[in-house]
């Protein structure tokens, strides 16, 4: 799928499955410098009135008896400060708006990629590699501050046989420094394979015999990637849940 | 092959003269500092609307929603409360009114009792007055029967005597039946 693909267009078909993923600029032409709005920053910012329009129109009656939105808004609320608590403990509970922060950043850039001819942030490595990172530096500060040295004794599996022990420090500091890698591809990678796939089965479309299939395929995936949408939004929290939780409890 | 446009990381090399990707954009290091400049943005935005309007709203209204809920639930437990000593008292008053009912029918049944053996003892008396003017008038038909009885056998043994022979003055005759009769 490099250069000759798009020129040749072999055998009648064009499969430009990767295009949507360009970055470029969103008002006319030329090159892509930090401040540009592009395309990306225009999804972001969707994104970001989108949570605005849930999370404070949405409320901005205080009901007590909640409105359709209202109660969208605070099952999300509901939703996050659970997992939250019950993962973190009561001390997890103040960093609750950074969790809800990432994870209704994902869900709506998520949700509104979806969207035809729309652009998604989440899948770029970029995108996720600086919250997943962000999430690793953050916890693994945080763990020293709160636990000093003894946050080492997160490698340190005290209930291991003693042998064993320097062996799964190793793998456990590996796995630590794994961490922030696997967090963001997950991410990225789950949505730029549906898009992916779906642009693909587009190209198909081009072969009348095979047209009907093709639509039913995108149905199909299109079904699926609002499921992998959440999904991958909640799998990212729960996993800086769990990251958080380490830093705070490093013991096993 | 997606690692080919790496290589060629020079402005403009990761879109082809057609305005097609060159391998994947997402690895196209040129737009990265765009990516993640809007993203921190994007984040930092999202960060204050969260933590300063929507997060405390959001918690406010949950925590009035629960309080509302307290209170309710408070309140139907006073008021169930109520219902229980109200049921209370009215078994009580219930309770009492039987009483009294049962009270006032002893009292009617006294009442009736003390007239009824005041009107019997009357009646009694009425009755043994009766019988003892019966016996009376009985006893005097009894003593005038013995007299006749006395007449007639004085006469009859009288008349006996004569009819055998004897004569024997009445006064004789009678002496000796009464004697008789006594005897």
């Amino acid at each position: 799928m490099a250069a000759e693909a798009h020129g040749e267009e072999a055998g009648g078909l064009v499969f430009h499955p990767m295009d949507q993923f360009i970055v470029k600029p969103f008002f006319g032409d030329g090159a892509v410098s930090w401040y540009t709005i592009t395309n990306a920053t225009v999804w972001m910012a969707l994104a970001v009135l989108a949570v605005f329009a849930l999370l404070v129109l949405g409320t901005s009656k205080r009901s007590v008896i909640p409105t359709r939105l209202q109660s969208v808004a605070e099952l999300a609320y509901g939703f996050i400060y659970k997992m939250v608590e019950d993962i973190c403990g009561k001390e997890g509970v103040k960093y609750f708006p950074y969790i809800m922060t990432l994870f209704m950043f994902i869900v709506f850039a998520n949700f509104l990629g979806l969207l035809p001819m729309a652009f998604t942030p989440t899948s770029h490595i970029a995108v996720t590699a600086i919250m997943a990172f962000a999430v690793f530096f953050a916890v693994t500060i945080l763990g020293f501050v709160k636990n000093g040295a003894s946050f080492l004794g997160l490698f340190w599996v005290s209930s291991a046989p003693l042998a064993l022990r320097p062996i799964l420090a190793l793998i456990e500091v590996i796995s630590y420094f794994v961490r922030p890698v696997s967090h963001s591809i997950r991410l990225a990678g789950n949505m730029m394979a549906g898009h992916a796939v779906i642009k693909v089965f587009a190209g198909f479309a081009a072969i009348a015999a095979i047209a009907p299939l093709s639509v039913v395929a995108i149905t199909a995936m299109y079904g699926l990637e609002i499921l992998v949408s959440f999904i991958q939004a909640y799998v990212f929290t729960i996993l800086t849940c769990v990251y958080l939780k380490d830093a705070l409890h490093p013991h096993h | 092959m997606a690692t080919e446009p790496i290589d060629m990381e020079v402005a403009g090399m990761c879109v082809n003269e057609f305005g097609g990707a060159i391998g994947m954009p997402q690895l196209c290091g040129e737009w990265f500092g765009n990516q993640i400049f809007w993203l921190v943005v994007a984040l930092v935005a999202i960060y204050f609307i969260l933590s300063r309007i929507a997060l405390p709203r959001i918690g406010s209204v949950l925590a009035e929603r629960q309080g509302t809920i307290t209170n309710d639930i408070a309140a139907a437990e006073d008021l169930k409360v109520k219902a229980t000593e109200a049921e209370a008292a009215y078994d009580k008053a219930l309770i009492d009114a039987r009483a009294e009912a049962h009270r006032i029918v002893a009292a009617a049944k006294a009442d009736i009792q003390a007239d009824l053996n005041k009107a019997i003892a009357q009646a009694d008396a009425e009755i043994a007055e009766k019988a003892a003017e019966s016996e009376k008038a009985i006893s005097e038909i009894r003593a005038s029967a013995m007299q006749n009885v006395e007449e007639v056998a004085k006469d009859t043994a009288q008349a006996i005597v004569a009819a055998l022979g004897g004569s024997a003055d009445a006064k004789t005759v009678s002496a000796a039946v009464e004697a008789r009769m006594k005897g």
